[in-house]
């Protein structure tokens, strides 16, 4: 059965994993590009904190299997291999949608690496103490722009409207469980997704409207879990990976 | 620093004597190294020379950002990329507490934005270079890093106190990133064939903007005698470009690498290495605005100004409601 269980933990780490450098990998891009210099420092810490993560979660994969380190793992891996949810894989778009979608993934983050902290398995719950508090702060940060921006200008208003309009249809996959989702809730290793997604909805629900912001209605966009991303990975591993692509072997 | 064409606007350096009290006062006190603050009096000239270094420096920050950059979603590892983005986001902290000095002196950000903006404030040139490939974001850290800090150092004891203070801070991490810049170049150089030679390219094409970045040669600087007198400057151009060659020569010999000079030699009677003569018109030219990368480093900072406008207005819009609504329960 440690087999399983090992199984398990590592599809976990690269889900953990997958979703911090993807979403890292999105926002660094916006070093130097941001509206005020406070937020380029602010988005360049976030980015910073994801990747931080990214290298605990897949090294715990490679340790299991998944690759020979963190780096082959992120590096070496083509888009059907890839974890991470369609939400974080989408293109920066306006600061809007940057925001946006950085809230959408951090209320459900946060609470994951809460669960996780309880995780059955000790390096799991290693990994989610240290990378708990960060995702606290990042969806301090989130939340509170939300509410400024969506309660602010018509504009502003205008264009978070259109974020969420835009993004909230990816929201769901967070808290929607397939198989392996209920096969770790059940070996204790990670919380509940139907619970955590009842938490999710409202949390966004009070949010939304302090930003008097209104989630639209339609199907959940999913995929990504199984592999099956929107045509922006492709894009976005022909950047990320091109360097160690075009060097077969070689060490940085 | 990165103020490399600061002119000061002094009328050339006046005599304690031929001083008004408010101006000898002043005067004494940079001699006697007492730091000048920011409501203490000071001379017209001095503030506008500040002003326009420190902003010139801040703005250099901020621009700097975009060379290394542009290879964050592109570093060669998840530990190269973190030291990256760690070291971009420095850059952008070091143009904050810059832009906060110069506000002292009664010039607001905005201000200084518009200026930079507008193409009427300069930032260095060497940022006006392309990075091209992996072993330039070494070659920036190692070379640019490493003459920034050559400018800076004597600039922690610049007369005017907030600039002074803000180095003091700044240095500490400038001599991070070289140091991460020459680890870079130091995994190249030991790597294969292929990377050795990017690292040798990097250097080719980043020597000489590096020497430049201490500015003209002292005999064509303007002004170098008042801002002296003033504890603005402390070394010649000529000088801290020595110092540079100096110390980067032996690391370059180190890592296995061939300075794109065949003038540097050792020169035993000066005890410092002779180099060949910098060309001088690339450089009038850059900072003209004819770089490789002018445009692009400009049109960058204009794009994500204009296009964050509604992000800024929509706080100040949201911060008004917030008062008003504040105002209308008490
Ligand atoms: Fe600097
Ligand atoms: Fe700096
Ligand atoms: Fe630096």
């Amino acid at each position: 059965m440690a087999g399983d269980t090992d199984k398990l933990v590592r599809d976990l780490a690269l889900r953990m994993g997958d979703n911090a450098l993807i979403l890292g990998q999105r926002v660094s891009a916006w070093c130097g590009h941001a509206p005020v210099l406070e937020e380029d420092i602010a988005l360049a810490n976030v980015a910073l904190d994801l990747i931080g993560q990214t290298k605990l979660w897949l090294g715990l994969a490679a340790d299991l299997g998944a690759g020979a380190n963190a780096d082959d793992v992120a590096f070496l891996r083509d888009a059907r291999a890839f974890r991470n949810s369609l939400l974080v894989e989408q293109p920066n778009g306006d600061y809007g949608a940057t925001l946006m979608r950085q809230f959408l993934f951090d209320a459900w983050h946060y609470p994951m690496l809460n669960g996780l902290k309880d995780s059955a398995d000790a390096r799991v719950a290693e990994i989610a103490e240290k990378s708990a508090k960060e995702a606290a702060y990042h969806l301090e940060r989130s939340s509170d722009f939300v509410v400024r921006l969506g309660d602010g200008s018509d504009e502003s208003r205008a264009r978070m409207q259109d974020a969420l309009d835009a993004l909230y249809p990816f929201a769901g996959e967070l808290t929607t469980p397939d198989e392996t989702d209920d096969a770790l809730a059940a070996a204790g290793l990670a919380p509940d997704l139907n619970a955590l997604g009842e938490h999710y909805d409202a949390y966004l629900d009070r949010v939304l409207s302090e930003a008097t912001l209104t989630a639209p209605e339609g199907a959940v966009r999913k995929g990504g879990k199984a592999g099956l991303h929107t045509e922006e990975m492709g894009h976005i591993l022909a950047d990320m990976q091109w360097l160690q692509r075009a060097y077969p072997g070689a060490t940085w | 620093m990165y103020a490399q064409e600061v002119k000061s606007t002094g009328q050339g350096v006046k005599s304690l004597e031929e001083m008004e009290p408010d101006e000898r006062a002043f005067q004494e006190k940079i001699n006697a190294e007492i730091k000048i603050e920011p409501k203490d009096w000071m001379p017209e000239g001095y503030r506008k020379t500040l002003i326009r270094q420190i902003s010139q420096h801040a703005h250099s920050e901020i621009v700097g950002q975009l060379p290394e950059g542009n290879w964050i979603t592109r570093a060669p590892t998840l530990e190269r990329k973190a030291i990256l983005l760690a070291k971009v986001q420095d850059e952008a902290g070091h143009g904050l507490y810059l832009y906060c000095a110069a506000e002292t002196l009664g010039i607001s950000r905005d201000q200084m934005t518009e200026q930079l903006l507008s193409g009427k404030a300069k930032y260095s040139s060497i940022f006006n270079y392309p990075t091209l490939t992996w072993a330039d974001i070494g070659a920036i850290g190692w070379l640019v890093d490493g003459a920034a800090i050559m400018n800076q150092v004597p600039l922690q004891r610049c007369s005017f106190g907030p600039y002074s203070r803000a180095m003091i801070r700044v240095c500490k991490e400038e001599s991070f990133h070289q140091r991460q810049g020459y680890d870079i170049m130091m995994k190249l150089c030991d790597g294969t064939p292929e990377q050795k030679e990017m690292a040798q390219d990097a250097l080719n094409r980043w020597w000489e903007p590096s020497l430049m970045m201490f500015g003209p040669p002292d005999g064509d600087s303007v002004h170098s005698a008042q801002s002296m007198a003033w504890g603005i400057k402390q070394n010649t151009n000529d000088e801290l470009r020595q110092k540079f060659v100096d110390e980067t020569v032996p690391q370059a010999e180190y890592l296995g690498l061939t300075v794109p000079d065949p003038d540097v030699k050792w020169n035993e009677d000066r005890g410092h290495y002779d180099f060949g003569e910098l060309n001088w018109n690339e450089f009038y030219d850059v900072l003209k605005g004819n770089g490789p990368c002018n445009k692009e480093r400009l049109d960058a900072r204009r794009k994500a100004w204009d296009d964050g406008e509604w992000f800024r207005d929509g706080l100040m819009a949201h911060a008004k409601k917030r008062e008003a609504r504040k105002m209308a329960a008490e």
